[in-house]
């Protein structure tokens, strides 16, 4: 009861509120946007580099191919592929917390040990070396932003657990003989998920912003893949005759990542909790 | 901390009759260091080498023949086993041979050092970095200080509002904005920071100021807000209330009693986030064009030119993990509490 009060209560903070509408705008914009694009976001419909008219509402990009409509589509991979790899990081990390944190054997500083070596990698530089290893794609992407969170998410979740562990409903269930995963997944998680799942809007922004990055970079997703942060990249050369190729994507990236951020901050402020202590590592 | 004995050498500056277990500690954190970077070292090698297609197919390209590829493998000792080509590449970095670049190669037909690509980028980014943390640092103290004696009323609001919206941008969003607005709308300033062959990245100082205030961007938002958050705290204490009845003025109150004692965390925060510039200067430099050590790793990457991406990755994560060394060594210097537990 008290999480789902302190759930609401964020929303109740003009910046809580203001970055949930927009939130809800981009979400909507980015679900039935590509509903509404005049043109085939991967075809090319007129001549390169135009500035925006009547028939290219934002003009044309490097390739002649209508800016309006990839920005529409182009909202898609960067949300989806930052909640992916964030969701994929809850669940290998309160795996691995879980079991560390429950375990009184060597697993335990063995997995944790583990998590500091990948602390240790600076997160752009990791996923720089997978590109090169693993090549460009989405799935390497998703993999590593994964990989760089799961560490710190593994502490918390460690921590809790080893707290919860010893209270009385916990070693009643042991004693009743309840089966290691039953205690877990029953007794511990369900008492430890407000806690942990308290900074997922701080990570799902980070998400995004090392996505977007590596993306731009040219170092995830391949064109002629309709994304945000590899428009900027692809229009940047022709910035001076056609700004807004580069424009709407940076401005819609920009929306985006502040209002995330801004909702991730009240929640989390609303849970008292200091977001000051926090950076999205990059 | 620890629990040794009391080593023989103590801070002279520091008048206590207890020594210290400072040797201990900083001998300890930089033994840790040293066996974090090599365990990095050994997850950079795997890390390159997941995919089968190995350098030999990258330095020909589309020419390779199976003849071709049988001599540049065996010019690259490519055919040996992977833990001796691991150890070979590690043990030649130590002794200062970096190895040579795949797509150096490619281009001129000859070994090409990688140590030979890399002086000036490195000189060139260090003068970024520089001149990045140069201004981070008082300015996140100032900020950050200004905001917590005011906080609660409008301009500490203001300040914390902007530094989250700086926060929640990626530097390479940053710096386009900028380019938009400061290069192409007010046309002052170059948007790409490109340096002549022939020049320094002295011969012209305004490539400088986009690329900085980029990162500033995101780094000096961060700092602002902990220092602030530090300050806030500590300006609530019962010395500093006491101070205050005691009848100094304010200003002494804050910048003698207040700020001296909110240092500490604060010089922690500061090299926290300057370690955090590794990425956002990666970013920054391909932005624009700047040609630091960032800029080439990602063409490296792009290229898939693995000897360059380890050795350069392995110079990064050694300032990386030396500057989290540095930043530990720091608090527990600053930090009294911390220098004296036992």
């Amino acid at each position: 009861m008290t999480a789902l009060a302190a759930r609401l209560r964020f929303a109740r903070t003009s910046s809580g509120r203001i970055g949930l509408t927009a939130c809800f705008l981009l979400l909507a914009l980015i679900l039935i946007g590509p509903v509404f694009a005049p043109h085939d976001p991967a075809g090319i419909a007129g001549l390169p580099l135009q500035r925006p008219d009547g028939q290219f509402l934002l003009g044309t990009d490097s390739l002649g191919r209508d800016v309006l409509s990839r920005v529409l589509w182009g909202g898609r991979s960067i949300v989806g592929l930052a909640a992916l790899a964030t969701s994929l990081a809850y669940v290998v990390g309160i795996a691995i917390g879980l079991v560390a944190g429950y375990s009184r054997t060597l697993v335990d500083p063995l997995l944790m040990r583990v998590m500091d070596v990948i602390l240790a990698f600076p997160p752009l530089l990791f996923l720089l070396v997978l590109a090169t290893g693993a090549g460009h794609n989405a799935g390497i992407l998703v993999f590593g932003v994964a990989t760089v969170h799961v560490p710190s998410i593994a502490r918390i979740v460690r921590a809790a657990t080893q707290e919860t562990a010893v209270r009385g409903y916990v070693e009643a269930s042991v004693a009743r003989g309840e089966r290691v995963h039953a205690v877990l997944r029953r007794e511990i998680l369900p008492n430890i998920l407000g806690t942990v799942l308290a900074d997922a809007g701080i990570r799902l922004t980070g998400s995004i912003i090392i996505i977007a990055s590596v993306n731009f970079l040219g170092l995830g997703l391949q064109p002629p893949a309709a994304d945000w942060a590899l428009m900027i990249s692809e229009n940047r050369g022709g910035i001076t005759l056609q700004p807004w190729a580069v424009a709407a994507p940076a401005f819609l990236i920009a929306f985006l990542t502040v209002a995330v951020n801004l909702v991730a901050d009240a929640v989390a402020r609303s849970l008292g909790r200091s977001t000051a202590q926090k950076r999205v590592a990059r | 901390m620890t629990e040794l004995a009391a080593p023989e050498l103590a801070l002279s500056d520091v008048p206590r009759r207890r020594r210290h277990p400072l040797v201990f500690f900083v001998v300890r954190r930089v033994a840790a260091g040293l066996a974090t970077l090599f365990v990095v070292s050994i997850l950079l090698f795997v890390g390159t080498n997941v995919l089968p297609g190995d350098v030999a197919s990258a330095v020909l390209g589309r020419d390779s023949t199976p003849a071709g590829l049988a001599h540049i493998r065996q010019e690259l000792h490519l055919n040996r086993p992977a833990p001796e080509r691991y150890w070979n590449w590690l043990s030649g970095f130590v002794q200062g041979n970096l190895g040579n670049s795949v797509a150096g190669q490619a281009v001129s037909g000859q070994p090409t050092p990688i140590s030979s690509l890399i002086g000036d980028r490195i000189k060139n980014t260090a003068v970024l970095a520089l001149f990045t943390i140069l201004l981070l640092v008082p300015l996140s103290i100032g900020f950050g200080v200004y905001a917590a004696t005011r906080a609660g009323r409008s301009v500490d609001h203001a300040i914390t509002t902007v530094s989250l919206v700086a926060i929640s941008l990626p530097e390479f969003v940053t710096g386009t904005l900028l380019i938009l607005l400061i290069a192409q709308w007010l046309g002052f300033l170059p948007g790409v920071s490109l340096i002549s062959i022939g020049d320094t990245v002295f011969s012209d100082l305004s490539i400088l100021v986009l690329p900085v205030l980029t990162l500033l961007a995101a780094s000096l938002a961060q700092t602002v807000r902990m220092v602030r958050a530090g300050m806030v705290e500590v300006l609530r204490s019962d010395y500093v209330e006491w101070a205050r009845l005691s009848g100094h003025r304010e200003r002494d109150v804050v910048l003698r009693y207040a700020l001296r004692n909110a240092l500490g965390p604060t010089v922690q925060v500061i090299a926290l986030n300057i370690q955090w510039l590794v990425g956002g200067i990666v970013v920054t430099e391909f932005v624009f064009g700047y040609p630091g050590i960032g800029q080439a790793l990602v063409q490296a990457v792009s290229a898939r030119d693995v000897p360059y991406v380890q050795s350069v990755g392995l110079l990064i994560a050694i300032v990386y993990i030396s500057l989290n060394v540095i930043a530990d060594l720091l608090v527990v210097l600053l930090v009294p509490k911390l220098r004296t537990a036992q």
